[in-house]
């Protein structure tokens, strides 16, 4: 019987000592004509045919892996060192539950505290929680928090176009019993400056992304400046491996910055589990949702951490809670520590130059070829906009059929203006040998 | 004593990385957008691997030891399932790749939608909310979504009974409902009077109830066919919290009791693990009136793309859907992990897990009854809930019952949970812990309520043999530091 250690003996014991003759005595409670149904599930299988089974159907996916990739688009192919999961599979790490116990859970409680700090120090913030379930749900948290900085008071939201589309999904789905108005991606071809109109006395916080959907780098001091002019929040949305390049949201006068960690030593994983960070100025720590940890000392003095500012939280505030969030993404939060840990000050630059030369390299050979052209109306970081001279579907399911490429993201289903175009994308994992070889092939797709 | 931070270890000029050197024409960088520095540690690969390695061995997990904390199912959590999420071909999966490239991913993803509506009774399950706090944010929506697509625009109260989880009534809050809390009865059932009451009142208000079955003091509640339906005649819907399906698996399903949509955590119920705080996941199931606003997407079999023999997957928008409830379709990494463990139990191996859930709660209960008061004495389900109280020994509370069992090696139940029950202890041994086991937490137990009265400063003074003793919670929020910073650091 997999994972139950009861012997007939033991059962029998128990029993006697419960007072019942069997254990279904034990069911009374539920009401008889539903009890015990019978399930329609898939015969059991041992360990050896269960691993041969899903083996089968991890080989039947074609992944990165198994070719070159230049897909982006809110989830990123970048390297993950092997400390990362060799640390991670520790079961002192992955068998705990959330550090409630701090006495024994000091080894969760200091890696979300150096956690905390090394996304501080990254996105130039005062203050990080101990993160949410992804980008796009740290931004919609980020919306709650903007609203309630103002007291309920402003019910407006402006977001960029270029946010990425499903993090305007999920704002909007979190919101929608809030009676919140939320503008500015009406038209899906508007450009990002145009926001600062937008922007008025109305305005909980004003959202863009940065480099946003499309790859660009936004001019955040110009948005920065509208927004304060109405005390209206900046939420900047980022890419945590471009700060290791590029100014941090905070140098432009952010007061919310969030993003997608998963770049951070998460893996692809089909979308998840991934990392929502979440950082802010220490004025709207009280009202920022999620897990903090906190530093303090024990009886004996010794410095410890716990979790801290707990009155914020659904357990003991219940209906008065600003979000009903209790667990994070603990695990992640510990990979992306260790990643951040492992490049270091020098190491993460060394990724981001890396992606932002070989990106360069690519937009600038694809740009020559006959039919294409790459967009370069701002500068970008690591994706880029290329238009093409047939559909993107056509020319994704040639790279993949003949070179077995995984091409970009088709901006057409987002973006009608934006009807054949690629997002491309280059991280470290491409080298330029592949770039050659996706230019070959664009080559080859138009003659 | 607890080891240096990370950023104290870090001298500059050391990496624990390596990467490749720049292979194209550089180009140029735009010196105005470029940040000067980035303070980050440094730090080599061997103090990064002692750094993690140390930090672990001041955690407690099951690896370690027993860890009955109620109402968070924390069984063994198999090794295979941690091999099968890192096979090369799930883990490399863009979530934007095209579906024919990812035929195996969306197979297991529409065959745990199958598995869990299946178990619960439902019409069809999504696998997206991240969390069961988040599939209680995708349950309500759901539930609102509904009221309003019947242009039924008035409803806005959900019932919560005064023994849930905090997250039903923030839940409610977030989504712009009010809450009405339902007191419990003598037997810790949903008090039926209050009800009836309540629902006259808010009748044409009602947007449903929120019900956890079995209920935070680890009882079924007797009366749910009747709560459903008192819910449903006032034009209510019913949801489920799942947090303790690990008592049901096989004995009841949810949909047959009368729930309209429920939310199962697989990192309970489904033996993934807990990472310290998440990854979890927790998918949504809906009956067949609820179905079609379930998060976007789901799995579906595609006819037209499959043909004899095999079937097509793609990804497919529910009809009324409430929308995203996050970037893409979920964490398919513990969807991996809740399938392998489900295939190798089957129907049979589910019931076994309720059973020996069930079984060991009641024996523990056995055990720890006369030791220290049980408020609602009778058959409990999964898990129990006692009183932190030793007659004769006034100052001792919960808390210091829970250090002092980390003295013994064991990690503490949840504490002053559920808040209807005076210094609440609640207990969930799991099916996976033998009876050895329970047997020496109960001694544990008896001799802890023994030092209450003969050394109670035992208690008050515990732990004594963990990594560090009690910390100063007061202190925390009162000076916070939430992040180190290069000086002051001696000022504590």
């Amino acid at each position: 019987m997999p994972y139950i250690p009861h012997s007939n003996e033991d059962r029998q014991a128990m029993l006697k000592a419960i007072g019942v003759r069997s254990v279904d005595e034990l069911f009374r409670d539920v009401p008889e004509a539903v009890r015990f149904p019978t399930l329609d599930l898939p015969f059991p299988l041992s360990e050896m045919e269960a691993r041969w089974e899903l083996e089968t159907l991890a080989e039947a996916n074609f992944s990165v892996a198994d070719g070159p990739c230049f897909l982006g688009a809110g989830a990123y192919h970048h390297f993950v060192p092997a400390v990362v999961d060799s640390l991670l599979r520790r079961g002192e790490f992955y068998t705990a539950y959330t550090p409630y116990q701090p006495e024994v859970s000091q080894g969760t409680l200091q890696a979300i505290f150096e956690y905390q700090t090394m996304i501080c120090n990254l996105t130039g913030m005062e203050v990080s929680n101990a993160s949410h379930y992804d980008g796009a749900t740290a931004t919609a948290e980020a919306v709650i928090t903007a609203v309630n900085a103002h007291r309920l008071k402003r019910r407006k939201v402006v977001l960029s176009p270029q946010l990425h589309p499903e993090y305007r999904d999920v704002v909007r789905t979190y919101t929608q019993g809030m009676g919140l108005t939320i503008v500015g991606d009406e038209d899906p071809g508007a450009d990002s400056s145009q926001l600062a109109d937008r922007v008025d006395g109305e305005t909980a916080c004003l959202i863009v992304q940065s480099p946003n959907f499309l790859g660009q780098i936004e001019d955040l001091p110009g948005l920065a400046g509208a927004a304060r002019e109405h005390r209206a929040l900046l939420v900047v949305v980022t890419d945590p491996i471009a700060l290791g390049l590029l100014k941090p949201p905070g140098d432009f006068g952010a007061d919310i910055v969030v993003g997608e960690g998963q770049g951070m030593g998460a893996g692809l994983n089909l979308g998840g589990p991934y990392l929502g960070f979440f950082a802010t100025r220490m004025e709207h720590v009280r009202k920022m949702a999620g897990r903090l940890a906190g530093q303090t000392v024990d009886a004996a003095g010794e410095r410890g951490f716990v979790l801290t500012l707990s009155t914020r939280e659904q357990h003991i505030r219940r209906e008065r809670a600003t979000s009903n969030i209790c667990t994070n993404q603990g695990l992640l939060v510990l990979a992306a520590a260790i990643y951040m840990a492992a490049l270091g000050r020098c190491g993460l630059r060394q990724v981001a130059e890396l992606c932002y030369h070989r990106a360069h390299y690519a937009a600038g050979r694809i740009d020559e070829l006959e039919g294409f052209a790459v967009l370069r109306d701002k500068p970008f970081f690591k994706e880029f906009i290329v238009h093409c001279p047939r559909p993107v579907r056509e020319i994704n399911q040639y790279l993949l059929d003949e070179w077995g490429i995984i091409g970009g993201y088709d901006l057409g289903r987002d973006y009608p203006h934006l009807q054949d175009h690629v997002l491309l994308c280059v991280t470290e994992m491409n080298p330029r040998q592949e770039i050659d070889v996706l230019v070959e092939a664009l080559q080859e797709v138009t003659e | 004593m607890t080891p240096p931070l990370i950023f104290e270890l870090s001298r500059s000029g050391r990496c624990a990385a390596t990467l490749p050197e720049l292979d194209v024409p550089p180009a140029e960088l735009p010196v105005e957008l470029l940040r000067d520095d980035l303070p980050l540690p440094e730090v080599s690969e061997l103090d990064l691997v002692r750094h993690y390695t140390r930090l672990s061995q001041l955690n407690y997990g099951i690896d370690i030891g027993y860890y009955p904390l109620g109402s968070c199912t924390m069984k063994y959590n198999p090794k295979i399932n941690e091999e099968m999420a890192r096979l090369p071909g799930f883990v490399h999966l863009h979530p934007y790749q095209e579906e024919e490239t990812v035929q195996g991913a969306l197979y297991l993803i529409y065959s745990l939608q199958t598995f869990l509506a299946e178990i619960g009774g439902f019409a069809g399950v999504s696998l997206q909310p991240a969390a069961g706090a988040h599939g209680e944010l995708t349950g309500v929506l759901m539930m609102r979504a509904y009221h309003l697509q019947q242009g039924d625009t008035g409803r806005n109260v959900i019932l919560v009974p005064d023994s849930a989880h905090g997250t039903n009534p923030a839940t409610t809050s977030m989504s712009g409902m009010t809450v009405v809390e339902i007191p419990s009865d003598g037997r810790g059932n949903v008090d039926m009077a209050a009800l009836q009451a309540a629902c006259q009142e808010h009748g044409p208000r009602l947007v449903g109830m929120m019900l956890t079955n079995p209920n935070t003091l680890g009882l079924f509640d007797e009366n749910v066919a009747a709560i459903s339906e008192l819910v449903h005649r006032h034009g209510g819907l019913m949801y489920g919290d799942g947090a303790n399906m690990n008592a049901l698996l096989g004995i009841a399903r949810p949909g047959d009791l009368g729930f309209d949509v429920l939310h199962y955590n697989l990192h309970k119920t489904f033996g993934t693990p807990h990472g310290g705080g998440g990854p979890g996941s927790g998918p949504v199931g809906a009956s067949a009136r609820l179905v079609d606003f379930l998060p976007r997407p789901i799995v579906a079999v595609d006819e037209a793309r499959s043909s004899d023999g095999e079937m097509f997957f793609a990804w497919r928008d529910p009809p009324q859907s409430i929308g995203r409830v996050k970037a893409f379709y979920g964490h398919f990494g513990v969807m991996v992990r809740a399938y392998t463990y489900i295939r190798m139990l089957g129907a049979p191996g589910l019931r076994r897990v309720a059973e020996h859930a069930v079984l060991n709660a009641n024996y523990l209960l056995s055990q720890v009854r006369g030791v220290y008061p049980i408020p609602y004495d009778r058959v409990c389900m999964h898990e129990f809930v006692c009183e932190g109280q030793v007659a004769d020994a006034p100052d001792v509370r919960a808390l210091d019952i829970s250090k002092r069992l980390i003295d013994y090696g064991f990690h503490p139940p949840t504490n002053y949970f559920p808040l209807i029950v005076h210094e609440a202890l609640m207990i969930e041994p799991t099916e996976t812990e033998s009876k050895e086991t329970l047997d020496a937490f109960a001694a544990a137990l008896r001799q802890i309520a023994e030092e209450a009265r003969s050394d109670p400063d035992l208690l008050l003074q515990a732990p004594r043999q963990a990594p560090l003793r009690r910390l100063d919670e007061v202190r925390a929020a009162k000076e916070l530091r939430l992040r180190w910073e290069e000086q002051g650091q001696e000022l504590l």
